[in-house]
């Protein structure tokens, strides 16, 4: 069942200046013109751009909108419209109902107090009064788990429990709006995963905007994706495996790059698929379950008798996937008594890899790993044809039974 | 489907203000009102951070009108300067004179300096900016109640007494703050995009406490005298000595006018101030 319509952005745009000193005759101007009630053209002035650019959409309660694009794509920018920090130059924002933000934890702490009193200074910051605190404080400390601390000035606390404390601030509040972004990237594992829970609980009651680079958390969490580029909206779907997909391809392809003792070399590299054959620096498209044979051409210098090869597998978000090993789990040992260069193959059955761009590193190394010959990252490409949508790494097609 | 009448409240943000100034007012009273415990917790805040990282505490919020009141006793005693006759003793004169100049000038700096060190929350999260202005307010009268204390001591010790016209002295002093306030929060918008302004604020009131009768009373004659009546913050500094020394008020008219046209000024410079602050934000820290 669809709940009512919570947000409605309808044609927002913002523009910002690039020149420090011509924006701030700007907003002179602005503050002149925005009292005087002057109905601007929305033309661009010199040295301006647009960060933000018509901008549409509507989310309703219990909707929950991921937000993705570049660094400086306008995520932040339309954030703090939505919010009512700053307004849109053209186009209306209409929220409806108690809007909560997580952009900053910890608004309005002092260093200087305490744990305690700086509850009070953040939970006013966020629109608390003092009975609500009053009530909640417990709960608080209890929630950042720093009782033993709450009295001792917050300039002393790690920057983790600064960030456990703005939280459990902020997770006290019952908002129908929720603003969220990139806030949960903090903290150590246990807590993060104890945020997870806090703003799960919190958005099963309200329209969320959530804004992430972390595209797990973005399948996680979001039912729709709106992807944005140059401030304006790419896509908006509720394919999140789509969104996400066209946000890695705004991406560049990574240059080849080879670090190490160079006292190994990688001389020639093919995948092979079928009857498609890709050398170094090009791409292979396979689908979910192919297999793939690997040649390799490789040339140590004389004095090394034996050398260790492997290959990695990264994802788009460069998290290692895979490790290529040998039968006994450590590297293939090739050796070098007649040194020559030596072919050598591996072969990769059965390609469980998650959809989208993977890249290939070859590591040559000492046979005890103490030298790295030649590490060759971005060799070549293996783009993973699947159209489930997962967070995870490999998508594993199990047999299952009932028993 | 069943529509649903919901009782949200809705807020709608465009670039046209085309809310009328009726509803301006009316939403920019209800966050003041709505935002005096947010006011009272910064102020709270920043008086005790202030004094925690201190040993003398709160003797600096004299230590500075009681040294530059030495100096013009000094000055006086010594016969570097002859001030005329005050009235009172000059020691009176000349602290109450600059005790209510820092007051005054507090009053006037206090809406940007509170705006400005809440600049980075300002960019994150929204809350009512009014409380802003309203603390800097709570900070002002407690720092200037101590100061009021020390005023005090000074009129026992030279004997001047209590006399009836303190029962004015709160109303008179609310007015000083108000009409100070009122002049500094016009200031805040621009002063916050440019730090020019309050660089020149503070150069400006430098020269101007020299054509106020902080040290040395007015002339009998001469162009200093007329700049001096004519100079707005003559009443506001004289009423308050006046009527915590009991002597006559001399600029009871101006006074009165200039704590209404203070008030008025509040007004439009309270709205001025909501309506700035998106686009100080934006300029500032977007």
């Amino acid at each position: 069942m669809a709940g009512e319509v919570l947000i409605k952005v309808e044609g927002v745009s913002k523009k910002f200046c690039k020149d420090l000193k011509t924006s701030l005759w700007y907003g002179v101007k602005d503050l002149v013109f925005g009292i005087k009630g002057h109905n601007s053209d929305g033309e661009l002035r010199p040295k301006e751009f647009w960060a933000v650019r018509d901008i549409n959409f509507e989310l309703r309660r219990g909707e929950c909108l991921g937000l993705i694009g570049h660094n400086g794509a306008g995520k932040s920018t339309l954030l703090k419209i939505l919010n009512g920090l700053i307004n849109p130059d053209a186009g209306t924002v209409t929220m409806r109902g108690r809007v909560g933000a997580l952009i900053e934890l910890g608004a309005g702490f002092n260093p200087i107090l305490t744990g305690r009193e700086n509850i009070y200074n953040n939970g006013a910051v966020l629109g608390f009064t003092r009975k609500e605190i009053d009530s909640k404080v417990d709960a608080i400390i209890d929630f950042a788990e720093i009782r033993d601390f709450i009295d001792m000035p917050v300039q002393n606390y790690s920057s983790g429990m600064k960030v456990r404390l703005g939280f459990a601030v902020a997770a006290q509040m019952e908002p129908d709006i929720l603003i969220i972004d990139e806030v949960l990237a903090v903290g150590d594992v246990g807590f993060r995963f104890k945020c997870l829970n806090a703003i799960g609980e919190l958005m099963k009651n309200s329209a969320v905007i959530f804004v992430s680079h972390s595209m797990p958390m973005i399948y996680r969490v979001c039912n729709e994706v709106m992807l944005m580029k140059a401030g304006k909206n790419m896509i908006f779907t509720n394919n999140i495996g789509l969104g996400v997909k066209e946000y890695y391809k705004l991406f560049k392809k990574g240059q080849e790059n080879i670090v190490g003792s160079r006292e190994a070399k990688v001389e020639s590299f093919e995948l092979i698929s079928g009857d498609q054959i890709v050398h170094a620096g090009g791409m292979i498209e396979i689908h979910h379950g192919d297999s793939l044979i690997c040649n390799l051409k490789i040339k140590l210098e004389a004095h090394i008798p034996k050398a260790s090869v492997q290959l990695v597998i990264w994802n788009e978000e460069m998290l290692p996937v895979m490790d290529v090993m040998s039968q006994e789990k450590e590297g293939f040992i090739i050796d070098n008594s007649e040194n020559s260069s030596q072919l050598i193959s591996v072969r990769l059955t059965d390609l469980y890899l998650n959809n989208g761009r993977h890249t290939v590193s070859v590591m040559i190394n000492a046979p005890d790993l103490s030298v790295s010959y030649c590490r060759h990252d971005n060799i070549a490409e293996i783009y993973m044809v699947l159209d489930t949508a997962s967070a995870a790494h490999v998508i594993y097609p199990a047999k299952w039974d009932v028993n | 489907m069943k529509v649903q009448i919901s009782d949200l409240p809705e807020k709608v943000y465009s670039r046209q203000n085309r809310t009328n100034l009726g509803k301006l007012v009316a939403d920019m009273l209800a966050d003041v009102w709505s935002s005096h415990f947010l006011a009272r917790q910064f102020a709270k805040r920043d008086i005790s951070a202030q004094y925690r990282q201190s040993y003398l505490g709160i003797l600096w919020l004299f230590l500075t009108p009681i040294a530059s009141a030495l100096v013009w006793i000094f000055l006086n005693n010594s016969g570097t300067l002859s001030i005329a006759d005050t009235g009172m003793p000059y020691p009176v004169y000349v602290f109450s004179g600059t005790l209510i100049w820092s007051i005054l000038i507090d009053a006037i700096n206090s809406p940007t300096q509170s705006t400005n060190s809440a600049r980075d929350i300002l960019s994150k999260v929204n809350f009512p900016k009014e409380a802003l202005i309203l603390s800097g307010v709570y900070k002002l009268i407690f720092n200037s109640l101590v100061k009021i204390f020390l005023l005090g001591i000074f009129l026992l010790f030279f004997d001047v007494g209590f006399h009836l016209s303190l029962l004015y002295f709160p109303l008179v002093f609310i007015s000083v703050i108000l009409v100070g306030t009122a002049v500094g929060l016009f200031l805040t918008p621009i002063g916050l995009l440019y730090t020019d302004v309050s660089r020149l604020i503070t150069m400006g009131l430098t020269l101007i406490m020299y054509l106020t009768p902080v040290m040395y009373g007015i002339p009998d004659s001469g162009l200093m005298k007329i700049i001096m009546e004519l100079n707005p913050l003559t009443p506001l500094v004289t009423t308050l000595r006046e009527v915590a020394v009991g002597q006559d008020v001399q600029f009871l008219s101006y006074f009165l006018v200039l704590t209404g046209l203070g008030i008025v000024f509040l007004f439009i410079s309270l709205i001025i101030y909501r309506l700035s602050i998106p686009v100080i934000v934006e300029r500032l820290s977007a």
